[in-house]
């Protein structure tokens, strides 16, 4: 399409070196300077008042387009160095003032292009291309900013590209969503239960942090307790009055107190609960997961099959009794601010939970999955840790502040708690492989299984801190998208097993196949 | 003692040492020259504060690059890249030709006068999304870069 220069290019690899390549349009200079603007408010406003003492007003004004022109240079230093070139099968960009980066991106790898006009741009008739390959991080490739024309060119060209084997998708007919019978749903019922395990006491912590942001806007001072006391005192209420109403009494209203906590707690929780997932229902449509829930702000998401990374089961130390589960979906998508997974089912049974993991492709654990556990060494060495650090300290509270060696002793007390807790941590841990897929469970408290298909993972990693080294462990950790899923605690032959059992199952298979691989599962 | 490392890993190229003990030496200069100003300010025993700075700074100016140098290598495979790293804390990380989503070549100022160059890789993943290989020189980094990203085609094909 732009230059058939090199017809192979793995016998002589080009490089577009020095004036190889198309620059980004001039104009955008200008736009890019005028959009950057606000970030050199802070350096005008420390030019401005740094200068605002002298006579001569000049200087003021010198020194904030000194500051002007000192960013117009650079941007236009950036831009001298900056080149795009359209390969045969890449697209190039070289950039960088003093340091050189010359990053390629597959066309295979190219997932949307999209260009992006904002109204500056727009006047200029500019436009700032995003090439968008789904790695894990943002900075995938922006050209900021081509003319239009070249904008849509490049579209183009990259369609062309991938016409051959993209294809696929697109053939991919558009049911319209008729309402599906959904594979998950929660009744009102349901979603009271839920309510009443999500118990919070957040609705302090949060009123809380409002006094303390707008606490200038009350007319008292609300941390003052003095100016408490007092306002209880005008009202015939003082402390010698509270100690003298008894015994029994005092129990009485800490019990009440306690009681209306408890009763704030579910009540937050309920609310919450209700107002979030109130009709929930999950559908399995063919484009994907598609999931409604909310009672005032109803909230319709949809998550593509394929793209689910992992899945996650968890549960609490209450809810567990009554066999409540939680299922999310590992993806890049964010859900929202506070829940960065995908959730296809808050509260439910494991009976429910699995058909759902499985229409994703995850597979519940069977009988011949064996969940190995950590070697408890990994455990008894954090003992050994922490017992010179106690040690330590019991010397110094004896030393310096002047108690008892037998009262300094009850810091041993530590271990009280901590060793039932590496002991729990242990057991509760554990990680199992088998021909498709990777599970670890972990958590004494939350426990939470995770299970990722081994054709998802995109790096593994044997990791050994200097510990772990001397005992001959390590840890694997797999990088997914959207989450990561970490082995501990293995021998390092075994972490070496299973990292080369892992890459060649990871290995055989393409990205761009694993990302395509469950549209067309879906049409089955 | 040396690094157990398995036999099939290539080092990095030795110029490496001398690139990072350039980039070390100028990176903590500012630490030295604070150690310097308070020794000449006089507030503690002559140089019982600017003996110690100046020793760690050699050591971590020339000895640790050098250290630093030893425990890299890296293995370019038919259809993976495998970058081990560290001592203290080891990396042993692979990274499969067929997840890798684009490909950095990069050289910074020092670099550019041994000749060395910085691949990166990117992935999809988001433990590890960017694995790092220095010390490599230009001409290899660029023919990896085209083994990798033919091997990204082949795969398509």
């Amino acid at each position: 399409m732009t230059d058939e220069a090199v017809p192979d290019a793995l016998a002589t690899p080009v490089e577009p070196q020095g004036d190889e390549g198309e620059r980004l349009h001039v104009l955008g200079l200008f736009v890019g300077f005028v959009t950057g603007l606000p970030q050199l408010i802070f350096p005008i406003f420390a030019a401005f008042f740094g200068t605002r003492g002298s006579d001569n007003p000049l200087i003021s004004i010198a020194a904030v387009s000194a500051i002007l022109l000192f960013s117009l240079f650079f941007r236009w230093l950036s831009w001298m160095r900056f080149r795009y070139h359209i390969g045969e099968h890449d697209i190039r960009i070289e950039s960088g003032i003093v340091s050189r980066n010359a990053r390629s991106i597959p066309f295979e790898r190219i997932q949307d292009v999209s260009i992006e006009q904002k109204p500056l741009a727009r006047l200029f008739a500019l436009g700032e291309v995003k090439f968008e390959t789904g790695g894990g991080d943002g900075d995938d490739a922006k050209l900021s900013f081509v003319s239009v024309e070249e904008a849509n060119r490049l579209r183009e060209l990259v369609k062309a590209h991938k016409s051959g084997q993209a294809s696929v998708s697109h053939a991919e007919p558009l049911v319209p969503d008729a309402d599906a019978p959904p594979i998950f749903a929660m009744d009102s019922n349901r979603v009271f239960v839920f309510g009443l395990y999500s118990f919070s006491l957040v609705i302090f912590a949060v009123l809380g942090g409002l006094a303390q942001q707008f606490d200038f806007l009350l007319p008292f001072e609300i941390w003052d307790f003095r100016h408490w006391i007092g306002v209880a005192e005008e009202r015939g209420v003082t402390v010698e009055n509270l100690n003298g109403i008894g015994w029994t009494a005092q129990i009485i209203l800490a019990l009440v107190a306690l009681g209306g906590l408890i009763f704030i707690g579910f009540a937050t929780g309920i609310i919450r609960t209700v107002l979030r997932e109130y009709g929930f229902r999950l559908e399995r449509t063919a484009k994907g997961f598609r999931r409604r829930r909310g009672l005032l702000t109803l909230t319709d998401a949809v998550m593509p099959a394929h793209r689910v990374q992992a899945a996650v089961v968890q549960t609490g130390p209450i809810r567990k009794r009554r066999g409540w589960h939680s299922l999310k979906f590992v993806s890049l998508a964010q859900d929202s601010k506070e829940e960065t997974n995908f959730v296809a089912a808050p509260f439910a049974t494991l009976a429910e939970i699995w058909p759902i993991a499985h229409a994703a492709m995850i597979v519940a654990p069977d009988a011949q999955t064996q969940f190995h556990r950590g070697v408890i060494r990994n455990w008894t060495i954090q003992i050994l840790l922490i017992l010179p650090v106690i040690l330590g300290a019991i010397v110094a509270v004896t030393l310096w502040a002047d108690t008892t060696i037998l009262r300094a002793m009850s810091l041993l007390l530590i271990l009280v708690f901590f060793v039932p807790y590496l002991w729990l941590d242990w057991r509760k841990y554990g990680y199992a492989l088998d021909g498709d897929q990777i599970y670890v469970k972990r958590g004494w408290w939350q426990e939470k299984l995770t299970i990722a298909p081994q054709v998802k993972v995109q790096t593994v990693e044997i990791y050994q801190g200097p510990i772990a080294r001397r005992q001959g462990l390590a840890s694997v950790n797999f990088g997914i998208s959207g989450g990561s899923l970490e082995m501990i605690a293995l021998p390092l032959e075994t972490a070496q097993a299973i990292r080369d059992a892992v890459m060649e199952q990871v290995a055989a298979v393409d990205y761009a196949v694993v990302a395509g691989e469950a549209r067309l599962s879906t049409n089955v | 003692m040396d690094h157990d490392s398995p036999p099939d890993i290539t080092p990095l190229n030795p110029a490496y040492v001398t690139t990072t003990r350039i980039a070390s030496a100028l990176g903590y200069l500012p630490f030295l020259i604070g150690a310097g100003a308070l020794e000449i300010a006089q507030l503690l025993p002559p140089g019982s504060f600017f003996v110690p700075v100046f020793l760690l700074y050699l050591f971590m100016a020339f000895v640790v690059p050098k250290r630093k140098y030893r425990h890299w290598g890296y293995d370019m495979g038919s259809d993976r890249l495998r970058i081990v790293r560290g001592y203290m804390f080891f990396r042993d990380t692979v990274v499969p030709f067929g997840r890798i989503q684009h490909i950095d070549v990069e050289q910074g100022p020092i670099d550019r006068r041994y000749d060395l160059a910085t691949l990166t890789v990117h992935t999809a993943g988001n433990h590890n999304s960017t694995v790092t290989l220095p010390g490599l020189l230009h001409a290899d980094a660029l023919a990896m870069r085209e083994a990798i990203r033919s091997a990204i085609r082949q795969d398509q094909i």
